[in-house]
């Protein structure tokens, strides 16, 4: 067997010890769930929505680098720079480029979850250029010094205390509270300051229309227009997969990405930015530049199986779902995106060698795919990948066949023999019911399954041999 | 009336059996169960001694040459065009819906796939194609019901089973709280992640504790060996029974 990396399976026994954390997941999502689904009293109307909202994806994915091009003409056209980063390094050195032209030293920014992926905060730290989160969840995490644990809600795993004793700790003058609104006040007393200081804004983008050149972004507070608005500057990241063909394509995929990660019918925010200020006008950032990224999309994109992954709108509402996510949180997935979307994204963009465990993380249970908004068939495409993991297809997955296990090929090949052949199935059934029960409860997965369960009892007689004496036609 | 989702011109006469490897290594008498329950529902049940697994252990851990063996040893199992009804959402899941993906672009792919459209899962079959009466003879019991991930999201079995123990005068069904929740079985998902699935069955059953049932009733022995295994070591005082062995005790072993 290939030595795997056990991260994930270390940091998920980690956090199912951690009871608090439990506690608070299972609350949080609960809730989330309780309030999707009485988001969707009509089962119709939601198939009906699902469907729409993925052939709009599919219809812009069939179509991606026409309207790729045509994005970038429309962007052009109304005063944004466009920008394209094949990696995570590139799109770094691209944003530093653009801020130190400008001269710029602090940065204030919204809500990115491709940011996260290329560890921007701490690539702009290390040049000496400060960015402060200012959506108030990224902020959280941000004094903590940790990566989100959701990607809607990245401090969920943070409970009202522990937030208190963290803002007591790292800002200035600010004494011990868990009240929420005492908290966000105060949080919201250090973000104003920088917003007005600030020498850029930044934020993510969460659909891009390629037809009139616009970005749109959701969000629940002002933060997103904020950083976006007051500094002279805006810088907006996405990846390739964001551009949707029409404007009038934004709003069922708003709808359903709201209905389906909150509960709500719509974000508080939703903005629209379509270039920078005009002349005669008074307020709006002089520049705004778009970075779109593809770590790893394309090669994603060329796979038609796989190529559905990138349909997400990034919801969430597959991990509120996950009966896995749900007791062991964010954080024990290791890469930047957690929960089954995760599982899809971690090992395709880092390497199946690197991130390949969280593979298995799955009991397959299918409860992500069905209430994906987009209707992506995770579990079928985790499948798919435990599969490039053992026995790739062309080159479809970037360290495919790196998880290769020759005891595991014995082991498989020993199992199709016996069910693949009705004599030798007979024969070795017939060895089992007569020897099973004697097997020790500490031999190899026999003892993972009876650390809480009894060890089941193997039946003393075939189904196959009861149904003979009882007159059942054999044929 | 609402519309029949009977796919078949009526009821047929005679059947085929599948009734997994599973059932026949640990649980026979539950699956002889739901032989006896489709006879009296009025139809001939046919179980070919050739047939073994449906494949699906492989096929979940991307072992597809492999599956596809196992797949193909089925295929040959049941020649006859005889509806294929099985006690497992899951194997009934697999095969149904996954064989397809399995042979996809091989010459056999449409024998494989009108072999999919005869694969029924036991208590759906039973509801729409044998329109089965239950007249309920047990003393009064409560119970409450786990639902297969693979029989209600592959197979779409949802109400079918519970609308069953709810035709019984005497059986008061209780849900429990996230009676949809996948158990943690999960196949080799249980012993490859001990520790979450270990997680997810505690909480199960606690859950199914909570409703004061004295038996949990499900449609796959898969969830059920993993339910009733984690209650019998915590000692909760409930029984864990495949839906076809508690019908027919229900309606009374021996009667016709
Ligand atoms: S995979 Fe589907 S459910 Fe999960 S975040 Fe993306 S769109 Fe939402």
């Amino acid at each position: 067997m290939p030595e795997l990396s056990h991260d994930f399976e270390h940091a998920a026994v980690k956090a199912l010890g951690n009871q608090q954390l439990r506690t608070n997941f299972r609350r949080v999502m609960t809730g989330l769930m309780n309030k999707r689904a009485a988001q969707f009293p009509d089962p119709d109307e939601l198939q009906a929505l699902r469907s729409r909202g993925k052939s709009i994806k599919d219809r812009a994915l069939a179509k991606l680098p026409d309207l790729l091009v045509q994005l970038e003409q429309n962007l052009i056209a109304n005063g944004i720079q466009v920008h394209w980063a094949e990696s995570v390094d590139e799109g770094n050195r691209i944003i530093l480029d653009i801020l130190r032209k400008a001269n710029a030293k602090s940065l204030i920014k919204g809500k990115s979850m491709v940011s996260e992926e290329m560890h921007f905060n701490h690539f702009l730290e290390e040049n000496n250029i400060r960015a402060l989160e200012s959506d108030l969840g990224e902020y959280i995490i941000q004094l903590a010094g940790e990566g989100p644990s959701h990607i809607v809600m990245p401090a969920i795993h943070k409970n009202k205390g522990e937030i208190g004793k963290l803002f007591q700790e790292k800002i200035d003058g600010q004494g011990y509270t868990d009240d929420p609104d005492e908290l966000t006040a105060a949080a919201r007393r250090v973000l104003r300051q920088m917003f007005a200081n600030a020498d850029a804004g930044f934020s993510g983008v969460n659909f891009a229309a390629a037809d009139t050149g616009s970005l749109v972004l959701m969000s629940n507070e002002g933060n997103g227009r904020m950083s976006t608005h007051l500094p002279s500057m805006h810088i907006a990241l996405m990846g390739i997969e964001k551009v949707i063909e029409r404007l009038e394509d934004v709003g069922p995929l708003i709808s359903l990405a709201c209905r389906s990660a909150t509960g709500q019918p719509i974000t508080t925010y939703v903005n629209v930015i379509s270039g920078p200020r005009k002349a005669g006008e008074k307020d709006g950032p002089k520049e705004v530049h778009l970075v779109i990224l593809d770590n790893g999309r394309t090669r994603i994109y060329d796979d038609p199986q796989l190529r559905e992954g990138l349909r997400c709108i990034r919801c969430a509402a597959c991990m509120n779902h996950c009966p896995v996510y749900t007791r062991i949180g964010g954080h024990a997935y290791q890469y930047t995106y957690p929960g089954p979307i995760g599982e899809i994204l971690n090992p395709q963009m880092q390497g199946i060698e690197k991130a390949g465990d969280v593979l298995h993380a799955s009991s397959l249970c299918g409860r992500c795919a069905e209430v994906c908004p987009v209707k992506i068939p995770l579990v079928d495409l985790i499948v798919r990948l435990r599969r490039e993991s053992i026995r790739p297809s062309a080159d479809a997955v970037k360290g495919g066949g790196s998880r290769k296990s020759g005891m595991e090929n014995v082991i498989w090949f020993g199992w199709k023999t016996m069910y693949a052949n009705p004599l030798f199935y007979r024969w070795g059934t017939w060895w089992l019911r007569k020897i099973g029960n004697l097997m020790p409860a500490g031999l190899p997965l026999l003892k993972q399954w009876t650390s809480v369960r009894s060890k089941p009892q193997f039946a003393s007689r075939s189904i196959y041999d009861l149904a003979r004496e009882r007159g059942i036609r054999d044929e | 009336m609402p519309m029949s989702k009977n796919p078949l011109p009526g009821r047929p006469d005679t059947v085929y059996y599948f009734p997994t490897c599973l059932v026949d290594l640990f649980y026979p008498e539950a699956g002889m169960a739901g032989i006896e329950l489709l006879k009296r529902a009025g139809t001939t049940v046919v179980m070919p001694g050739q047939q073994s697994c449906c494949g699906q252990p492989a096929r979940n851990c991307g072992y597809y040459e492999e599956a596809r063996s196992v797949a193909r040893a089925q295929l040959a199992a049941f020649p006859k065009n005889w509806p294929i009804v099985v006690p497992s959402g899951s194997c009934a899941g697999m095969m149904k819906t996954h064989y397809p993906e399995l042979f996809k672009g091989m010459p056999e792919l449409p024998q494989v796939q009108a072999f999919c459209d005869r694969v029924f899962e036991l208590t759906w079959f039973l509801v729409h194609v044998m329109d089965i009466k239950l007249v309920d003879k047990g003393e009064p019991v409560r119970v409450t019901w786990h639902g297969s991930c693979h029989s209600m999201r592959e197979m779409g079995v949802v109400e079918e089973p519970k609308d069953l123990l709810r035709s019984l005068s005497n059986v008061t069904l209780v849900e429990a709280d996230y009676e949809k929740e996948c158990c943690g079985f999960g196949g080799t998902f249980s012993v490859r992640l001990p520790e979450i699935s270990a997680a997810m069955v505690t909480d199960k059953v606690n859950n199914i504790v909570a409703t004061g049932a004295t038996q949990v009733v499900s449609g796959d022995m898969g969830c059920m060996m993993n339910i009733s295994g984690a209650m019998k070591k915590a000692k909760a005082p409930v029984k864990g029974r495949h839906i076809a062995e508690f019908l027919l005790e229900r309606i009374g072993r021996g009667d016709a």
